[in-house]
């Protein structure tokens, strides 16, 4: 019976391509779980490593994609959902897909469906890396959603073989969670070059969630991820196993050092050179560094670093995270724009570019954007103001970034609104002049309407053949 | 700028109180005063600080995640006679979300506690089942003038009002203040209470030169009339929105 709902389900997905309804990636998994509601465990009891999961507010994907190209290398059999959904339907999609001999599942998994993923996955080795605010007419409130993880990791810890931990210790709403927990490993930046003189806006984990004081910043690096501690409690960040211990960021790039343990002698220390722009991806890099140290020590498979090292740095960034498309003479370079973490993120990376900048934002409010588009303001778009030589605005609430830009103290000439994104990317592209870059920040379904203009006019292939 | 005039904003804990943009309608505040040569002079009040008596024409509550708000609560106790005094005065008050139910007279949270609140607006707010999450359109009226106003909810408060204020406004689309009553919001005088966030002022500027108008006849009297703006990315804005809440009803 499993073989039939796992053909029918297969079917779907194929039909779905054929009619050109999208990439046909959830859709088996959506009619896999409809017949077979246990499907995913099922299809996870067959892993014999059982899987890895990796969550996170912004993140999670690229560092999937570390993961898996350095867990491919290391010899494992992987399968995993890269290019799907990250709730339990794109999972399981990728299990109907890619199950068949795989000994290890890596899942990419939506901050709310974690623990819905975990009970059915078997999780060895779970890596969380951040919480921002993020969509919360979705997720709810950020405090909330660290109470369900801290519910999750206690009912892994009465397991028989509870998993690896794999956290970032300068998140303290994720350092406390792995306080007095034992298997965990610690990630992190050490690297205080890059440090912001305050926390972002409207930060979040500003608390202590052990003593309810009010935490103290030495260091802020992203949003409110740094180097932190309790002034009234023994709560601090914990020092990590593995970190990034120097950074250079470039336009297209960083020049990363890592300092990794070895099982007898004293750690070592790599550098690589990575084509993943912002001290964000420094993160992702480290964490994806920490979980091939936690994968290998749960498998006690001997693991040949250098390898790693070199297929982590080989990882282009993933769809729409930085990726850069040539559009005749000039280009595009696509960041995903989800939260103000994440913007704030893109705005400091576009700002390490040279020169003046040609912009291009796509505000979407539809049900992956998160439909309250409240967030735009809580974005420090400000920094841009005297860099900015064009600036489009489109998507479906391309009037509410109007009124951001405006209220923020833009020149309203130089901003062109136009809300449907095959015109907005005309005028954008008019006005980049050839030999420059347009920096496209678009909502998630605004990057897939974009996307989509681009593979019709033959610049990319589309999103779904990307792998 | 060498302004004539300033208006004095009391931003009551934007640090714990910011959960839906609430910087925006501070912005917007900011903004619309600049733009006819208006100074705001903005003071900002934490956990534990008194606010100066008498010395503000306009104050802010925004929204916060529950722990936040329960910490805000029992630190507003020592300042709610001062701002019950200024709304008495007639300065303007605006408060957002978890605001308006910090302005009531009490919330009774999901396991039945009662947070006493401010008591400036005649009514009460209990924790329901489910959240009030979505667009949200309504019809305000204030001074006898009715506009549509445009936003965003995201609540689990039921709030309902006394017989001392008056909705804001009646609900289009939307839940509002309860889902069944189809109000939405409180006035009572130059204080407003409301659910709707998206931020609410920068799309309704209407809403937002009625409370500047309040703050500076609180400080000036009737000497200072605000200048008409133009508002038209407002208005573009606006419509998009009501637009976008018509296709999702």
């Amino acid at each position: 019976m499993r073989r039939l709902a796992g053909f029918i389900a297969n079917a779907s997905g194929w039909l779905s391509r054929r009619l050109g309804r999208g990439g046909g990636t959830t859709l088996p998994g959506v009619v896999l779980l409809k017949l077979r509601p246990h499907a995913l465990a099922e299809y996870a009891a067959d892993l014999h490593h059982g899987s890895i999961l990796v969550s996170a507010t912004n993140g999670k994907t690229t560092t999937t994609r570390l993961l898996a190209a350095a867990t491919r290398v290391a010899g494992y059999h992987v399968v995993t959902n890269t290019e799907g959904s990250n709730l339990e339907r794109g999972i399981a999609a990728a299990l109907l897909k890619g199950a068949n001999g795989a000994e290890v599942g890596l899942f990419e998994v939506d901050e709310a469906a974690l623990t819905s993923v975990a009970a059915s996955t078997q999780p060895q080795v779970v890596v969380l890396m951040n919480l921002f605010r993020d969509q919360l007419d979705r997720y709810g409130e950020l405090e909330t959603l660290v109470d369900k993880w801290r519910d999750l990791l206690d009912d892994l810890a009465a397991q028989h073989e509870p998993p690896m931990l794999v956290l970032n210790a300068d998140d303290p709403n994720i350092a406390a969670l792995g306080r007095d927990r034992d298997n965990v490993v610690w990630f992190g930046v050490d690297d205080t070059s890059h440090a912001v003189a305050h926390l972002a806006h409207a930060a979040d984990a500003t608390m202590c969630r052990n003593c309810g004081a009010p935490l103290e910043h030495t260091v802020v690096l992203v949003g409110h991820l740094g180097h932190w501690h309790c002034p009234n409690c023994d709560a601090t960040r914990p020092s990590p196993t593995i970190s990034a211990t120097q950074i250079a960021l470039t336009p297209s790039g960083q020049h990363i050092t890592v300092r990794y343990p070895t099982n007898a002698g004293p750690p070592i220390t790599m550098t690589i050179d990575s084509p993943l722009p912002g001290l964000h991806n420094s993160y992702n890099i480290v964490a994806a560094f920490a979980a091939s140290w936690a994968i290998a020590a749960r498998t006690q498979r001997p693991q040949d670093v250098d390898a790693v090292a070199r297929v982590i740095a080989e990882t282009k960034p993933a769809f729409g995270r930085g990726e850069i498309i040539s559009i005749d003479d000039k280009r595009i370079q696509l960041l995903l724009a989800k939260n103000p973490t994440g913007v704030n993120q893109n705005v400091r990376t576009l700002l390490n570019s040279p020169g003046e900048l040609h912009v291009l934002v796509l505000l979407n409010d539809r049900t992956a954007d998160g439909q309250d588009v409240s967030w735009i303001w809580d974005v420090d778009w400000e920094p841009l103001r005297p860099r900015l030589a064009s600036l489009t605005l489109g998507g479906d609430r391309a009037w509410d970034l109007a009124l951001r830009f405006q209220y923020g103290g833009f020149d309203m000439d130089k901003i062109k609104v136009a809300p449907d994104p095959s015109n907005a990317l005309d005028i954008a592209l008019n006005d980049t002049l050839p030999g420059q870059t347009l920096h496209a920040l678009p909502t998630y379904t605004a990057m897939i309407d974009l996307r989509r203009v681009l593979t019709q006019r033959g610049y990319t292939a589309a999103y779904w053949s990307d792998e | 700028m060498n302004a004539a005039y300033t208006v004095r904003l009391c931003h009551l804990y934007p640090e714990m109180m910011n959960i839906y943009a609430d910087r925006g309608n501070i912005a917007v505040f900011r903004q619309r005063l600049a733009w006819r040569d208006i100074a705001l002079e903005i003071t900002e009040i934490g956990l534990g600080d008194i606010i100066d008596p008498g010395q503000h024409d306009l104050y802010y509550l925004g929204g916060g995640q529950d722990r936040d708000q329960n910490l805000v609560a029992k630190d507003l106790a020592a300042n709610a006679a001062t701002l019950q005094a200024a709304a008495d005065a007639g300065a303007a008050q605006l408060y957002v979300c978890g605001g308006i139910q910090l302005a009531g007279h009490q919330y009774v949270t999901a396991d039945g506690t009662s947070l006493p609140g401010l008591g400036i607006l005649d009514l009460v707010t209990e924790a329901g089942a489910t959240r009030l999450i979505g667009d949200l359109v309504i019809d305000a009226t204030i001074e006898g003038t009715t506009q549509r106003v445009v936003g965003y909810e995201n609540h689990a408060g039921r709030t309902r009002l006394g017989a001392s204020c008056v909705p804001l406004g009646r609900v289009v689309s939307g839940h509002g203040n309860d889902g069944e009553s189809g109000n939405e919001g409180a006035v009572l005088n130059h204080v407003i209470g409301t659910y709707l966030h998206g931020p609410l002022l920068p799309k309704n500027p209407w809403l937002a030169d009625l409370l500047l108008g309040w703050a500076l006849e609180h400080r000036y009297g009737q000497d200072v009339a605000l200048r008409p703006l133009e508002d038209a990315v407002e208005a573009r804005a606006h419509t998009a929105a009501i637009g976008r809440a018509g296709v999702r009803r």
